[in-house]
C-alpha cells in the first residue's frame, strides 16, 4: 500500500479547498441559510407540523443532503477532472499507485470535505431552527456513506466529462431534480399516490428518508431499506470505477 | 549486469487501429544516456508512455531496472522519473508543494533535504513559495524536472525537454544531466536538438514510422555512417574536373576555385594519398586544405529519408 500516494493526493486536494473555501464552504452555506429563512422561517410559519415536527425542523435532514450530494459530486469531479484537462494526470498514471489508492486519495478528500460542509451547516440550522438527533451514530453514518457514495459518483462523472458543460449537466439535469423531488420539503405521504409510487423510483427518496429518521426517528420508507439502497448504490459506483480503471477508459489509450 | 530498461516484442496499436510501434526490441545500459531520435509522430513519446505506465501496451514486454512494467508496475515506476514533453502544471499550488506532492506521489517519505537540494540544483530555490502559474515557461518547465527528481529516481525520462527552452536553462539542464550521469541515473532523452545527442548521448537510437531502425553506440555511428570531405582551396581556378578523376567523387565548387573530395570515413585513407598524386601529377596546385566530418544531423536525416 503506498500510503505516502495516498496521503499526497488527500492534502493536494484538502489543499484546493482551502484555497476555494469562498465556493467550497461559504456559498453552500449561505444557499442553505436562505433556504432556512424562506422556507423554514416566513412559508414555515404559516405551515402546518409534518408528523409532529415543525416545518423548519422538518426540512432541516433534506437540506444538509441537498448541499451533501451536490457538494461531493462537485468536488470529486473537479478534482479529477482538473488534471486531466491541465494535462497534470500524466504524474499520477506514471506513479506507483493502484487505482484503489488514486480513488481513496481522491474520492477520500471530496467526501471528507462534504462531511465537514455538512456539519457546518447542521451547526449553522441551530441558529435558526431547533432541532434533535435520536440517533447521533446513524446520523454521521448516513452523512459519510451518502458523501462516499456521492463523491464516488462524482469521480466517475469527472472522468467521463471532456468538458465543462459535462461536468454541470448531471448535478444541475439530474441531481437537484431528483433532491427536489426527492421528499426535502415534503413527506411522500402528502403526494398522490401515483407520485408516491413514481417517487420509490428516486433514489434520493431512501437517502434523505432515511437521514431524516436519524433526526427524528420518522421515515417515509423503513430505515433497513434505506440502509440498503445506500449500500446498493454505493456498489454500483465502487464497480463503475472498477471497471474505469480496469479498461483505462478515458484515462490510459 | 542486467539492463535498466529492456523492452522485447513490443508493439502498441491504438484504439483507432493506427500501429504506432512495430516490435521494438531495445535495452538500455544503467548509467548511460541514450538519445532516442525521429521525426514527429515516429512514435517516441509512445515508447516513452508506455514504459513509464501512461499508456497501455498491446503486446511484448517491457521490464523497468529489472522490473515487468505490468506484474511489478509499483516497483517499476518507483525507479522512473519522467519529464514530458508538454508543459503540463498545476497553477495554483506553489512550487515547494508541487514537487513535495510528486515525491509523496511516488511512495517517498518526506524529506525536505533532499527537495531543497533539487530545488536549488534548478534555480528555483528563490522561487519556493511563489504559486506555478506565475513563473514563466522556462521556470516552469524547471518545475517538471523538479517533481521528476523529486523521489530520486534511478532512470531518468526527458521527452524533448529543450523545446522552447532558452540558451541558458538548456545549458543548466545538461549540465544537471552530466552531473546525474555521474550519479549513476540512466537517462534516455528525445530531442530535435541533434547537436544535443551529439554532445551528450553515449548511445543513439532512431525510430521511424514505428519502428527502431537503428541503435548504435555515437562514436562508432558517427564512423560507420560519417562521411568525410576534403576541400582543396587551387592556387589557379579550373573550368571543369580533370578527365583523370572524373571516376572520383570530386566536384567543383567557389568557381572552380575549389576542389572537393568526398568519401567514407570507414574506407582506408588511400583514396586521398591517390587524389593527391593524381593532382600532383597533373600539376594542380593548392593553397591549403581541409577535412571534416559530416554532422549528426546530416547522418539523421539521411537515415530518415533512406
Amino acid at each position: 500500500m503506498n500510503l505516502y500516494g495516498i496521503r499526497a493526493i488527500y492534502k493536494f486536494e484538502m489543499a484546493r479547498m482551502k484555497r476555494t473555501v469562498m465556493q467550497s464552504v461559504l456559498s453552500p452555506v449561505i444557499s442553505t441559510c436562505l433556504y432556512f429563512v424562506v422556507f423554514g422561517s416566513a412559508i414555515g410559519s404559516r405551515m402546518g407540523d409534518i408528523d409532529n415536527i415543525s416545518y423548519g425542523a422538518y426540512i432541516i435532514p433534506g437540506l444538509v443532503m441537498l448541499s451533501l450530494l451536490m457538494q461531493s459530486i462537485s468536488n470529486a469531479s473537479f478534482g479529477i477532472y482538473m488534471p486531466k484537462f491541465s494535462g497534470t494526470i500524466y504524474e499520477v498514471l506514471s506513479a506507483p499507485v493502484s487505482y484503489v489508492e488514486v480513488v481513496i486519495g481522491y474520492v477520500g478528500a471530496a467526501a471528507s470535505k462534504s462531511v465537514i460542509l455538512g456539519l457546518i451547516i447542521l451547526a449553522t440550522a441551530r441558529l435558526f431552527v431547533d432541532y434533535t438527533v435520536l440517533h447521533p451514530f446513524w446520523m454521521l453514518s448516513f452523512l459519510v456513506l451518502t458523501a462516499v457514495t456521492f463523491s464516488l459518483f462524482g469521480f466517475i462523472i469527472g472522468i467521463w466529462a471532456d468538458g465543462f458543460e459535462k461536468l454541470q449537466i448531471v448535478p444541475m439535469m439530474i441531481v437537484t431534480p431528483l433532491v427536489f423531488l426527492g421528499g426535502t420539503f415534503y413527506s411522500i405521504d402528502m403526494l398522490p399516490e401515483i407520485w408516491q409510487t413514481i417517487s420509490l423510483f428516486n433514489p434520493v427518496v431512501y437517502l434523505i428518508s432515511g437521514f431524516r429518521w436519524a433526526f427524528y426517528g420518522v421515515s417515509d420508507v423503513h430505515v433497513g431499506i434505506s440502509v440498503a439502497m445506500t449500500m446498493f448504490f454505493l456498489a454500483l459506483c465502487m464497480t463503475t470505477v472498477w471497471w474505469i480503471f480496469k479498461t483505462g477508459y478515458r484515462l490510459r489509450s | 549486469m542486467q539492463p535498466d530498461i529492456s523492452v522485447r516484442h513490443l508493439n502498441k496499436t491504438y484504439g483507432d487501429g493506427f500501429q504506432a510501434l512495430k516490435n521494438i526490441n531495445l535495452e538500455i545500459e544503467r548509467g548511460e544516456i541514450f538519445a532516442l531520435l525521429g521525426p514527429n509522430g515516429a512514435g517516441k513519446t509512445t515508447l516513452i508512455s508506455i514504459i513509464c505506465g501512461i499508456v497501455n501496451l498491446s503486446s511484448g514486454e517491457v521490464k523497468a531496472a529489472g522490473y515487468d512494467i505490468v506484474k511489478d508496475y509499483r516497483k517499476a515506476r518507483e525507479t522512473i522519473g519522467l519529464v514530458p514533453q508538454e508543459l503540463n502544471t498545476d497553477s495554483f499550488e506553489t512550487v515547494w508543494d508541487a514537487v513535495s506532492f510528486s515525491r509523496g506521489l511516488f511512495g517517498k517519505a518526506p524529506n525536505p533535504t533532499h527537495i531543497e537540494k533539487v530545488l536549488k540544483a534548478l534555480s528555483l530555490w528563490d522561487k519556493r513559495n511563489n504559486r506555478i502559474m506565475s513563473l514563466s515557461g522556462g521556470m516552469k518547465r524547471r518545475v517538471m524536472i523538479a517533481k521528476a527528481l523529486s523521489h530520486e529516481p534511478q532512470i531518468l525520462f526527458l521527452d524533448e525537454p529543450t523545446a522552447g527552452v532558452d540558451v541558458e536553462l538548456r545549458r543548466d539542464m545538461w549540465e544537471m544531466v552530466r552531473k546525474l550521469r555521474e550519479s549513476g541515473v540512466t537517462i534516455i532523452l528525445t530531442t530535435h536538438y541533434i547537436e544535443e545527442a551529439e554532445e551528450m548521448a553515449d548511445r543513439i537510437g532512431v525510430i521511424r514510422q514505428g519502428e527502431i531502425i537503428l541503435v548504435e553506440d555515437k562514436a562508432q555511428l558517427m564512423t560507420k555512417l560519417g562521411k568525410k570531405e576534403l576541400r582543396l582551396q587551387l592556387q589557379q581556378k579550373l573550368d571543369q574536373v580533370p578527365g583523370e578523376l572524373t571516376l572520383e567523387p570530386v566536384e567543383l565548387a567557389n568557381d572552380g576555385w575549389e576542389l572537393i573530395f568526398t568519401f567514407d570515413s570507414q574506407q582506408e585513407q588511400a583514396g586521398v594519398a591517390r587524389l593527391l598524386r593524381t593532382l600532383g601529377d597533373l600539376g594542380i596546385e593548392y593553397r591549403d586544405l581541409q577535412t571534416r566530418e559530416s554532422s549528426l544531423e546530416e547522418i539523421f536525416v539521411g537515415l530518415v529519408h533512406e
